[in-house]
């Protein structure tokens, strides 16, 4: 596929940040942002692990009482980023031709935190103790409907589903509606809100997560030899995908361009990654094939670097595969270490990170990555943010399920 | 239970449980128009009555209610069908 599609804007909600400006000094900043979680149970009483990324919405974006009576949180997440993307493209609905502006939300888990209650009221209390909005508030469309609903947009709407890799397919989704010539414009991007606690328990049952250790802003360390896991985190991140001929002649901003994308699934397993990263070998080769580049071409890597030890090595096994010796020269940023790790709402974040990485000139470091992983063999950016000329990057993800998604961008 | 202590009763549920603010809450505010309910809202306000009565509201009773007042009216039937089984 050839047609040009640019980024025209971002709106970003994380524990690292809020707002373009912040979540871009969070990362600078290069520390975790976990933090107990004290919503259900004190600390010492929760028998998972209770820390995760948190957000925190300022007042003046946070819904009101009302709007929070019939949304979750993973929607009012989505809600603000796609507001601020909205407004960061300059984007007026009624300017446009709203049939051909699409929407894309992914989300891992839904209105997780809704569905929770909706069974504790059942088990507890019996089914007519389960809210009327039970089902609209979990179901995991609902902040792309919402989304649509809230700027009154009618072209496609849709949403995407990929564990971890939901962020990521949103943006393929979006990009494949604007190059199929079905929409001029998509607002799209992902939405996760997994502080609840079935989901901690779940993860943690998994002996996924990190340990937490006595600080949780530790406890995340992507590529470092003692990673112990993951950090759940709340975040949404929304990017407005237009097509370059309609962000010329409605005058927009170019932030970055979204170059290409490559996919695949390991067909391994459900929560393990291929150990020797064949699948997201794949996915990187496709990617760069897509956007007609070379390994050579790579600026630098957003990588999923969730912090496990099975994903981290198999991610490494994966970049190694593709570049080879030009490996050791190339920067790996790894943004979980700040963030933690907002499940499907990764990719749209981590994808807002490249671009962000690309404008500004400048990578930010890995948090929490203090003893190399000699095994691995990566340049991860670490200790202060690395200078760059970069024009091209890839930022991965991967996913429970096995899904393999690597996105593209350039420099606009 | 007297009609303006049932529109209290009303009110509260309105500003309380489904959040709604700002609006001023009178028997002749309209439901969907002035305080922006749509109908699942309906169905929590009424099962609001329905729990603390321990009385059902036939479904087909919903569409009717433009206003405060006709919920008003609904709560007190409830009432009073509670007081006409159940009285000591």
């Amino acid at each position: 596929m050839s047609a040009s599609v640019v980024v025209t804007g971002m709106g970003v909600v994380t524990a690292a940040g809020v707002g373009l400006d912040d979540f871009h000094a969070g990362q600078l900043a290069g520390r975790g942002t976990a933090r107990w979680v004290t919503r259900f149970l004190r600390p010492e009483q929760a028998d998972y692990v209770a820390i995760a990324g948190e957000v925190d919405l300022p007042e003046a974006l946070a819904l009101t009482p009302r709007e929070l009576h019939r949304v979750d949180r993973c929607t009012e997440l989505a809600l603000v980023a796609a507001g601020s993307a909205v407004d960061h493209a300059k984007l007026d609905p009624a300017q446009l031709d709203r049939t051909r502006v699409g929407v894309v939300i992914g989300s891992g888990m839904g209105g997780a935190a809704t569905y929770e209650a909706g069974c504790r009221a059942l088990h507890e209390h019996g089914a007519r103790a389960v809210r009327a909005r039970t089902v609209p508030m979990s179901m995991l469309n609902d902040a792309a409907g919402s989304v649509a609903i809230r700027h009154g947009l009618t072209g496609p709407c849709t949403a995407v589903a990929t564990a971890c890799a939901s962020g990521a397919d949103a943006l393929v989704a979006a990009y494949a509606m604007i190059v199929s010539g079905e929409a001029d414009v998509v607002v799209a991007g992902a939405t996760e809100a997994p502080v609840v606690a079935s989901v901690l328990a779940g993860f943690s049952r998994l002996r996924a997560l990190a340990k937490p250790g006595d600080d949780p802003t530790e406890a995340c360390r992507p590529f470092d030899a003692g990673r112990t896991g993951f950090v759940i985190a709340e975040a949404a991140a929304v990017l407005v995908l237009e097509s370059e001929s309609h962000a010329t002649a409605r005058g927009a901003e170019r932030h970055a361009r979204f170059a290409g994308f490559g996919r695949s699934s390991d067909a391994h397993h459900s929560t393990i990654p291929h150990p020797e990263g064949v699948g997201a070998a794949s996915a990187i080769t496709k990617a760069l094939r897509s956007a007609g580049a070379t390994p050579g071409d790579v600026s630098f890597v957003n990588a999923h670097g969730t912090g496990t030890l099975l994903n981290d090595a198999a991610e490494a096994a994966a970049l190694r595969r593709v570049f080879g010796p030009r490996l050791d020269r190339l920067p790996v940023v790894a943004t979980k270490g700040v963030t933690g790790h907002p499940l499907g709402a990764a990719g749209a974040v981590e994808a807002v990170a490249t671009v962000q990485a690309l404008r500004s000139g400048v990578l930010p470091p890995t948090a929490n990555f203090r003893v190399p992983d000699r095994a691995l063999g990566l340049d991860v950016v670490v200790g202060a943010p690395r200078p760059t000329d970069a024009e091209f990057a890839l930022s991965n993800s991967f996913a429970f399920g096995g899904h393999n998604v690597v996105l593209a961008f350039t420099r606009a | 239970m007297d009609r303006s202590e049932i529109l209290r009763q009303v009110a509260s549920v309105l500003t309380g449980e489904l959040a709604v603010a700002g609006a001023d809450v009178a028997p002749g505010t309209m439901l969907r128009e002035d305080l922006g309910l749509d109908s699942i809202d309906l169905v929590e306000l009424v099962t609001a009555f329905e729990d603390r009565l321990g009385r059902r509201v036939p479904e087909d009773r919903l569409g009717g209610l433009d206003t405060v007042d006709d919920v008003v009216t609904l709560v007190g039937e409830l009432v009073a069908e509670g007081e006409g089984v159940s009285a000591p």
